[in-house]
């Protein structure tokens, strides 16, 4: 799995670039638009206080883990759920007490909910169904959506009789097959074996982009939040931690929290006190991290594995100040368990967070991740730069 | 090596003929037995102390056949279960999708309702008994408010059949309820959003997903309600009776009145006979053709 870098092409545009158009115009007003929502039982759980702005068209991953509020807040946002407090907006209109069918959107579950004593074609045409479509529509409807999916010759099975995976396409076609340009999906690949995880990934990925569908996707693992969305809303206990593009998300985690969620392996944190820092927490990235001569580096630690990947190697490193220390090296590294080792953090790559609040420090490249949560998430495709993101300064 | 493996099926075979044996014992000695026996019964006459019974064949089926008495308690025992089944059915249908909503007092509506399943059937009779009398039942007590006329709902042939009928349906639906719930509860509540942001409101997902989802369920019920309905008799002792005039007499009760109060056993078995097959019938019909159209998981 290769893991998601801050690549230049991904970086999110500068707010005031020339072209965009001013935030109150119908044409740049978020699609979907969630302000200050809050339901909890009892004073606990659920979600508390969240505001979201999703852009037509975007993959917006909701991260978080388990029992974090994720699927709270999407049952919130597709009416299955009343909130206590704040409001929905859904292309322009109040949707805050409107009921699921009136929002306008379709959903696929966790755990599909096909209807069991419905054929595979009924399923997908539940919908329409109920909506008195004419059956030519129908027909025509459903062939599509058939081909879409590849479940060409599954027609009249029923649920049981399908695998997991056409179970899913099914739920997907369901989904797709109403025409609804919003489409919110709860985990829809966490009972699924890892390989066939990663194809209907890409299928979901392809159908989103071919429809222009506007997803909504609830997750817990990272690297399929990162490598699906435009924009990665993490959570945390109920509430937002950060807004922002996976690559601005991974290059410029707002808090520890966000840093050691986000990463495969996460960021390594080391106590600043032993890099002369002190009353702060260094973080570092895998592949920032640079090996050298025992004593030569910032640190010297002491190599407990090494993990062979083929392209390359991870050295997990042990230090008394620091914890998921793993450099990324290229080749077999060659380092034998046990032995002393150099480390290198170039201050560059270096991200700080503040020892006692564990919220990022706002250094020079922190900027651009600060900026996107406060701006809101925006699509980082509608406006790619060819330029690698230029420092803060030059925009002022 | 052969007779090793012999003795080893031999082993199993007696292992298995030994775990049948408790439930074959029971089973033939309270079914098979006296059904056989029955049947056995049903073609040979009456005996008396000058003339012992002898193999006359058929001939108790048709004097049972020329018996008007016999007609008119058939008619009304299909009478009886064309009320019962579907009545009780429906109000436990509807009485488990209500009892299973969102409601306030939810285990207390439940245990109302289940309250008449837990009464014997002898005792729900008397407390029936007390709501029918003319005069001072609380049926004519409520009419009377209204200013209706006394009603004796036992007593005259057109209403005591249907008097009757209603304590089997009041019994008899909070069991089913029960059955009903259970099958609603192992609907999983997604369905229910997965319908909903469908578009579906609160029928059609009734209509099109819960009630499909229990017709296992429901058939379940619909063979128990049939053979209740032959079999569920012990009121009309309290009750009726059967009278008057036979009008709510049914099968069973008529049997039980040829066996023991006329002494004329091989009438009665005959008409046993009779109930077997057809409720039989029905049974292995329903499980053979609405079965293939009822969804299992
Ligand atoms: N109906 C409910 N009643 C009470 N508490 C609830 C209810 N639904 C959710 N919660 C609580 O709200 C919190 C968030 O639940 P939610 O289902 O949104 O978590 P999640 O992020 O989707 O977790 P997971 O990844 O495990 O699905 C949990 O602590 C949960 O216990
Ligand atoms: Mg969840």
């Amino acid at each position: 799995m290769p893991e998601p870098q801050p690549a230049p092409g991904t970086a999110p545009a500068p707010t005031s670039t020339p072209g965009d158009a001013p935030a109150d115009l119908p044409v740049d007003a978020p699609f979907v638009e969630a302000a200050g929502l809050t339901r909890q039982w009892n004073g606990a759980g659920g979600v508390a206080d969240v505001s979201l702005a999703i852009p037509r068209g975007g993959f917006v991953s909701i991260l978080g883990p388990s029992g974090c509020g994720k699927s709270t807040l999407l049952r919130l946002l597709a009416g299955l759920e009343t909130p206590q407090a704040g409001s929905i907006r859904i292309d322009g209109r109040d949707m805050t007490h409107a009921p699921a069918a009136a929002r306008g959107l379709s959903m696929v579950f966790q755990s599909y909910a096909l209807f069991p004593h419905l054929s595979v074609a009924e399923n997908i045409l539940f919908g329409m169904r109920v909506r008195r479509a004419p059956r030519a529509e129908r027909a025509a409807r459903l062939a599509e959506a058939v081909a879409m999916l590849g479940l060409e010759g599954l027609e009249r099975r029923r649920p049981a009789e399908l695998s997991g995976g056409q179970r899913q396409r099914v739920a997907l076609a369901r989904a797709v097959v109403s025409g609804h340009p919003l489409c919110l999906m709860d985990e829809p690949l966490s009972n699924l074996d890892a390989k066939l995880r990663h194809s209907v990934r890409r299928d979901i990925k392809a159908l989103q982009r071919r429809l222009g569908l506007t997803v909504v996707y609830v997750t817990h693992d990272q690297t399929e939040a990162m490598s699906l969305s435009d924009i990665v809303v993490l959570m945390r206990a109920g509430r937002v931690e950060q807004i922002a593009p996976p690559a601005a998300l991974y290059a410029a985690p707002v808090s520890i929290f966000a840093a050691e969620f986000v990463g495969e392996p996460p960021m390594a944190m080391v106590q600043g006190a032993a890099l002369g820092m002190p009353g702060r927490v260094v973080g570092i990235r895998p592949e920032k991290l640079r090996l050298a001569a025992p004593g030569a580096g910032d640190l010297t630690g002491r190599v407990v594995d090494v993990e062979f990947l083929g392209a390359g190697s991870r050295v997990v490193i042990e230090h008394a100040a620091a914890r998921g220390l793993v450099a990324s090296v290229a080749g077999a590294a060659g380092l034998a368990p046990g032995t002393e080792i150099g480390l290198c953090l170039p201050e560059d790559d270096r991200v700080l967070f503040d020892a006692l609040t564990g919220r990022a420090e706002r250094g020079p490249q922190q900027d651009r991740g600060a900026q996107d949560r406060q701006t809101g998430p925006r699509d980082g495709r509608k406006a790619p730069s060819p330029q690698p993101p230029e420092p803060q300064q030059s925009n002022l | 090596m052969a007779d090793a493996f012999t003795l080893q099926r031999r082993r199993r075979a007696i292992h298995g003929w030994l775990l049948l044996a408790p439930s074959l014992v029971m089973l033939t000695a309270f079914a098979f037995y006296p059904s056989a026996a029955t049947l056995w019964a049903s073609l040979f006459s009456r005996g008396t102390r000058r003339r012992p019974a002898e193999f006359i064949g058929l001939e108790n089926y048709g004097r049972l056949f020329d018996d008007p008495t016999f007609w008119l308690v058939a008619t009304n025992n299909l009478l009886y279960a064309g009320v019962t089944i579907p009545l009780s059915i429906a109000l436990a249908l509807v009485m488990a999708l209500w009892a299973d909503a969102r409601i306030p007092a939810r285990s207390f509506v439940r245990t109302a309702y289940f309250t008449p399943t837990v009464l014997p059937m002898i005792a729900a009779a008397n407390l029936w008994l007390f709501f029918y009398t003319p005069g001072f039942g609380v049926l004519d007590r409520i009419g009377g408010l209204f200013g209706a006329a006394s009603v004796n709902w036992l007593g005259q042939p057109e209403t005591a059949l249907w008097a009757v009928s209603a304590v089997t349906v009041w019994k008899e639906a909070g069991f089913f309820m029960i059955f009903y719930l259970a099958a609603l509860q192992t609907i999983p509540p997604d369905l229910r959003e997965a319908a909903a942001i469908e578009g579906a409101g609160r029928w059609t997902y009734t209509r099109r997903v819960v009630l499909p989802l229990l017709m296992p369920t429901t058939l379940f019920i619909l063979v128990n309600a049939m053979i209740n309905s032959v079999k569920l008799i012990d009121h009309l002792f309290i009750l009726t009776r059967g009278g008057p005039s036979d009008a709510s007499k049914l099968i069973l009760y008529y049997v039980w009145e040829n066996a023991f109060a006329f002494f004329d056993r091989p009438a009665a078995a005959a008409m046993t006979v009779l109930v077997l097959a057809g409720l039989g019938t029905l049974a292995a019909l329903q499980f053979l053709v609405i079965d293939r159209r009822t969804h299992y998981r």
